[in-house]
C-alpha cells in the first residue's frame, strides 16, 4: 500500500464529534488529519437529528453525558462567535399534559439543577401558552432558556475549518481499513487513500466505531444504531406548530417526539427511537410517520401536514456502556474513543474534544500554539446581507446576482463560494447543507439541474459525474448515443 | 433612491406574464416592464417540446416553445414594454415598490402603478405527500426531469416509475421512452386519472405503458441511487392495503402529483388566498384583494390548458392598463362566487360589477368524475343559469361564459354547482 502521509494524530470520522476534536487539537503543536470515509463531512448522525443545543437536565447525574452537554453548550456561547455558528438560542420546554407529568418535571429540574444547568424554571399552563399558543394541552413545562437550536453541519464545517486554518487536514472519500501495530501500539493507519503513519488515533466514528475499535483490537464496547424518523414543515408552517423546543416528557429510551423549530424558521416532528441492526439502513416507514404525527398530535394537536416539505431519518450510536465511551482505549495502545456519542452529542462535542485532548494529553506532552487562530473570517449567504451589502457583493462578483435557488434566495455567487471554500463541497447534498440551496419548499425541483452544472462547471467534471451525495449517487446520465438505441 | 415608475409591472415572464404585458400595451399602457427570473422569457413552456398548444388561443397548434416564441413575437420591439430575464423579484411592497435582483443592475426597486402577478406554479414533492423509504438520487418531480432531458440534454435516469398521472407526468412517460429509456409503469393514487384524456392516450396507451389506479408507492429502495419501488393498492380512504404490495425495479422515479401556485409573494403582501386553489381570491378583472395588484395564470389557480392562461392574463393585463390610466370603472356591487354541491373551485370567487352587469367566464373544477350534469348558477335560491355538461372531471376545467344580462341579476352571493343526476 502506498505511503500517503505521516502526523501525530489521526481523527477518524468527520462527524461534529471528529470535526470538533479535530479543531481542539489544532490548538497544539502537532500535525492532525481527519479522515472521512464520506464524500462530505457531517453526513452520518450529524446530518439528520434534532439539532438542539440542549441545556443538559436529561443525562443522567454524573454521567460524562451530562458533564459535556453542560460544559459543551456553555461552550457554544462563545463558539457562535469566534465560528459566526448558526445557533438560536430560543430555549426548551419540558411540556407536561398531565398531573402525573407534571412530577416528572420537577425531577427534570431537579437533575437539571445537580446538573449544573442554570436558570430552569416551571412554567404554569398560562405562561406557555403565552409563549406557545398551539400547545393547547400543555398543564405545565419545564423552561430551560439556556437550550438553542443549531445547524449542525454548518457547525461541523466550521470545526474543520478552523482547524484547517490552524494547519490540521481533512480527507474526504478516504475510509479505514485497518492499523498498522507495532508491540502492541499503533503505528500507521491503513485507508484507502493509503498508509498514513501516526502516532495517535482517535475513533470518532459514530455509528461504526465500535466496529472501528474491533478493526484496532478494542471489543470494550459495541454500538447499536437507533433510528429516529423526522417530518419536516414549510416555514410558513410554524404559526400552526412552534417558535422554539417543546419536548414532551421523556421515556426511558429518548427525550420523547418533539415538536421544534430550526435555526432557519422550518418546524420538525420526530424522532421515534426503533432500535434495528442495519448500519445503514436511514428509510422512512409508514408506520414510523404515524408513531410520530400520533406522538406530536399529543402536543399539537393540529398539525399542517398538508405543508410537509421533506421526511427523513437519522441513526443514533447507543454504546453498550449506557454512556458516552471517551479516553484512551483500555485494549489498544495509542488509541482514543470517542464512541456511543448518541443524543446530546451535539451539544456536548466541543466538551468531549477537550475530554480527549486532555487524555492525549497524559500520553504525550501537548504544547499550545502561539499563534492558533480561534476566529474564522465571517462569510455571509447574500440572503442574510443586507441591501448595501448584497449591492456589494454584486459589484464585486455579479454572479452574487443570479438566484439559482428560488425558495431560499440562494444566488450563484453563495454556491461557487461554498465549493470554493476551504472544506467545500464535493457535491449536491453538499452544496445544500452549505447555502440551503434546495432546502426549501421546492425541495431542489428548480434548482437542482442548475447547481449540477455550475458543480460540473467548478469541479471540472462531467455533469453525468456529479453526485447527490455518496459514490453510486450520481443525479443525470448521459443520453443514449443512436447506436446504444438498437 | 427613486424607482423606475411604471404603468404596468409584471412578475414573471411566462405565457401569462407575456400576454399580461401584449394585454396591457393593447390596451393603452405607456410603459410596461415583465421580470423574469430565468435565462429567457417563456417559462415552463420552453421545456414542453411537445404539441398541442394554442388550438383555442392562437388557432394553430404549436409546441411549447413554439406557443412561447408566438407571445414573445407579439412584445419584442415594442417600445412600450421591457423586459428583464434572470432577475429575481425579492420582495413586492403595498405600494407597488418592487425589490429585485439581477446580475448585471444590483438590487434595485421599480415600481408600477398596477402589478400583474403571473409567477406560475411549482410542482408538489416527494416531501409533501409522505412517500416512505431511502433519500437516494433518482427522484425528480417530473418537470425537473422535463427540463434537464429537453433543454440541457440529460437523462434523469433509464428505467423509470412514474408516480402520478398529472399532465407532466403523462408526457414525461412518452418522453423518456422516445429518449430509449424503459418507463416501467404509472401509478396513480385516485381511482381515476388526473391527465388530460388525450394524454393518456397518446403518452401511455400508445407506448404499451401500464397505468394503474388505486395504486401507490410504499417505499423507495436505493440508498444511494434509486433502485426500486414497493407498490400497493389503496382502498377508498387512500391507504395502502396490505398484503397487496409487489416490487417495480426501476433506477428512477418520477412524480407528477400535483401542481401548487408559487404565492410566497403575494403572502408577503398579504393577499387574501384561496384554500383549494391555493392562489390569490380575485374578481372577474383578475384584480386580488389588495388594488392595483392584479393576478393571472397558474398563480390563481392551475390551469390544464395554456391557451386559457393567455386568456385570463389578457383579461388581468386590460384591467391592469385602466388602473395605471385610471380608468377602471367603479364597481356597485360586489357579489361573493361559493364553488358547491359537484364543483370544487371557481374562479373568478368574487364580482365587482357595474349595475348593467358584464360578461364574465368562470373556471371550474369539478371534485369527482361525472357524466351527464347540469351546471347551476344560482343566487338566493334562483336558478339564474344552467348550462348541461355531457362530461366532468377534475383534471379537465370547465370554462363557461354568463352574459351580462346575467350578472346584471346577481346579488351579494352566488353559488356555483352540478345539480345531481335525475334519479
Amino acid at each position: 500500500m502506498k505511503f500517503v502521509k505521516e502526523c501525530d494524530v489521526v481523527v477518524i470520522g468527520g462527524g461534529i464529534t471528529g470535526t470538533a476534536i479535530l479543531r481542539e487539537l489544532s490548538k497544539y503543536d502537532l500535525k492532525a488529519v481527519l479522515v472521512e470515509k464520506e464524500s462530505d463531512l457531517a453526513i452520518g448522525t450529524t446530518k439528520a437529528n434534532s439539532a438542539i443545543c440542549h441545556a443538559g437536565f436529561d443525562a443522567p447525574v454524573g454521567s460524562m453525558k451530562a458533564k459535556t452537554n453542560v460544559r459543551g453548550n456553555a461552550l457554544y456561547h462563545q463558539l457562535k462567535d469566534e465560528l459566526h455558528l448558526d445557533i438560536k438560542w430560543c430555549g426548551s420546554l419540558v411540556v407536561a399534559t398531565n398531573e402525573e407529568e407534571k412530577a416528572t418535571l420537577n425531577e427534570l429540574l431537579e437533575r437539571g439543577r445537580v446538573n449544573g444547568v442554570p436558570d430552569l424554571k416551571i412554567l404554569s399552563r398560562e405562561e406557555v401558552l403565552a409563549q406557545e399558543p398551539n400547545l393547547t394541552t400543555a398543564v405545565a413545562a419545564l423552561w430551560a432558556p439556556t437550550a438553542g437550536v443549531m445547524w449542525p453541519f454548518g457547525c461541523a464545517i466550521a470545526f474543520a475549518q478552523c482547524a484547517v486554518q490552524n494547519g490540521a487536514e481533512e480527507l474526504r472519500n478516504c475510509a479505514v481499513t485497518g492499523f498498522i501495530k507495532e508491540d502492541g501500539r499503533i503505528t500507521g493507519v491503513n485507508t484507502t487513500w493509503g498508509v498514513i503513519k501516526t502516532k495517535y488515533v482517535i475513533n470518532a466514528a459514530g455509528i461504526y466505531a465500535d466496529a472501528i475499535a474491533r478493526l484496532a483490537g478494542d471489543d470494550s464496547f459495541t454500538i447499536k444504531p437507533r433510528k429516529g424518523e423526522y417530518i419536516l414543515f414549510d416555514k410558513t408552517a410554524s404559526s400552526s406548530l412552534v417558535y422554539g423546543v417543546a419536548f414532551p416528557c421523556p421515556t426511558k429510551k429518548s427525550k420523547g417526539i418533539l415538536v421544534c423549530t430550526t435555526t432557519h424558521g422550518n418546524t420538525f416532528i420526530g424522532p421515534n427511537a426503533n432500535d434495528q441492526e442495519d448500519r445503514e439502513d436511514t428509510s422512512v416507514t409508514l408506520e414510523g410517520m404515524d408513531q410520530i404525527i400520533n406522538s406530536a398530535k399529543k402536543l399539537v394537536p393540529k398539525l399542517p401536514l398538508g405543508d410537509s416539505i421533506t421526511l427523513f431519518a437519522g441513526l443514533r450510536a447507543v454504546s453498550s456502556t449506557g454512556d458516552f465511551v471517551l479516553g484512551a482505549s483500555p485494549k489498544v495502545k495509542g488509541l482514543f474513543n470517542a464512541a456511543g456519542i448518541q443524543s446530546p452529542g451535539l451539544s456536548a462535542a466541543p466538551a468531549v474534544a477537550e475530554v480527549i485532548v486532555e487524555a492525549l494529553g497524559q500520553e504525550m506532552p501537548l504544547h499550545k500554539k502561539a499563534d492558533f487562530k480561534a476566529e474564522l473570517p465571517e462569510t455571509k449567504l447574500f440572503n442574510e446581507l443586507d441591501g448595501s451589502g448584497k449591492a456589494a457583493a454584486i459589484r464585486q462578483d455579479e454572479r452574487y446576482g443570479r438566484v439559482i435557488c428560488r425558495c431560499e434566495t440562494v444566488t450563484e455567487g453563495d454556491i461557487v463560494a461554498a465549493i470554493k471554500a476551504p472544506c467545500g463541497a464535493y457535491t449536491l447534498d453538499g452544496v445544500k447543507r452549505r447555502t440551503r440551496a434546495g432546502m426549501g419548499r421546492c425541495q431542489g425541483g428548480f434548482c437542482g439541474p442548475r447547481v449540477t452544472q455550475i458543480l460540473a462547471r467548478e469541479l471540472g467534471i462531467p455533469v453525468p459525474e456529479v453526485l447527490k451525495e455518496r459514490q453510486g449517487s450520481e443525479m443525470y446520465y448521459a443520453k443514449f448515443t443512436a447506436k446504444e438505441e438498437k | 433612491m427613486m424607482a423606475d415608475l411604471y404603468d404596468v409591472v409584471i412578475v414573471g415572464g411566462g405565457p401569462a406574464g407575456l400576454s399580461a404585458a401584449y394585454s396591457a400595451y393593447e390596451n393603452g399602457a405607456k410603459k410596461i416592464l415583465v421580470l423574469e427570473r430565468d435565462r429567457e422569457l417563456g417559462g415552463i413552456l420552453q421545456q414542453c417540446i411537445h404539441n398541442g398548444f394554442g388550438l383555442h388561443h392562437f388557432k394553430q397548434e404549436l409546441t411549447g416553445p413554439g406557443y412561447a416564441g408566438r407571445c414573445i413575437d407579439l412584445i419584442k420591439d415594442k417600445p412600450e414594454i421591457e423586459t428583464l430575464v434572470d432577475t429575481m423579484v425579492l420582495e413586492v411592497h403595498p405600494d407597488k415598490t418592487i425589490l429585485a435582483v439581477n446580475p448585471k443592475r444590483g438590487v434595485f426597486t421599480v415600481q408600477g402603478k398596477a402589478v400583474v402577478l403571473t409567477m406560475g406554479c411549482r410542482e408538489r414533492t416527494r416531501g409533501a405527500i409522505r412517500i416512505p423509504g431511502e433519500r437516494p438520487a433518482g427522484v425528480f418531480t417530473a418537470g425537473a426531469a422535463q427540463r434537464m432531458v429537453n433543454m440541457e440534454g440529460y437523462l434523469p435516469g433509464k428505467k423509470i416509475v412514474i408516480l402520478g398521472s398529472g399532465d407532466i407526468g403523462l408526457i414525461m412517460a412518452r418522453r423518456m421512452t422516445l429518449e430509449g429509456c424503459k418507463v416501467v409503469a404509472d401509478l396513480e393514487i385516485c381511482p381515476f386519472s388526473n391527465g388530460l384524456t388525450r394524454n393518456i392516450v397518446q403518452c401511455l396507451k400508445d407506448y404499451n405503458i401500464p397505468l394503474y389506479l388505486s395504486h401507490t408507492i410504499t417505499k423507495i429502495h436505493g440508498k444511494d441511487r434509486v433502485t426500486g419501488v414497493t407498490v400497493a393498492k389503496v382502498d377508498e380512504k387512500m391507504r395502502p392495503i396490505a398484503g397487496t404490495e409487489f416490487e417495480l425495479e426501476c433506477d428512477t422515479l418520477l412524480l407528477s402529483v400535483g401542481l401548487i401556485p408559487e404565492n410566497e409573494l403575494s403572502r408577503g403582501l398579504g393577499l387574501e388566498l384561496n384554500r383549494l386553489t391555493r392562489g390569490p381570491v380575485v374578481d372577474q378583472h383578475r384584480q386580488t384583494s389588495q388594488p392595483g395588484f392584479f393576478a393571472a395564470g397558474n398563480v390563481v389557480h392551475v390551469h390544464d390548458l395554456v391557451d386559457f392562461v393567455s386568456d385570463e392574463a389578457d383579461i388581468a393585463g386590460k384591467f391592469a392598463a385602466q388602473e395605471a390610466a385610471g380608468t377602471l370603472a367603479p364597481a356597485v356591487k360586489s357579489v361573493e362566487v361559493e364553488a358547491v354541491s359537484g364543483i370544487r373551485t371557481c374562479v373568478p370567487q368574487r364580482l365587482h360589477l357595474p349595475a348593467e352587469g358584464e360578461p364574465v367566464r368562470f373556471f371550474m373544477r369539478a371534485a369527482a368524475p361525472d357524466r351527464k350534469v347540469t351546471l347551476e348558477v344560482k343566487c338566493g335560491g334562483e336558478v339564474l343559469f344552467t348550462r348541461p355538461l355531457p362530461v366532468v372531471k377534475p383534471s379537465e376545467m370547465i370554462a363557461v361564459d354568463l352574459p351580462a344580462a346575467k350578472t346584471a341579476l346577481m346579488k351579494e352571493k352566488i353559488t356555483v354547482g352540478l345539480k345531481p343526476k335525475e334519479a
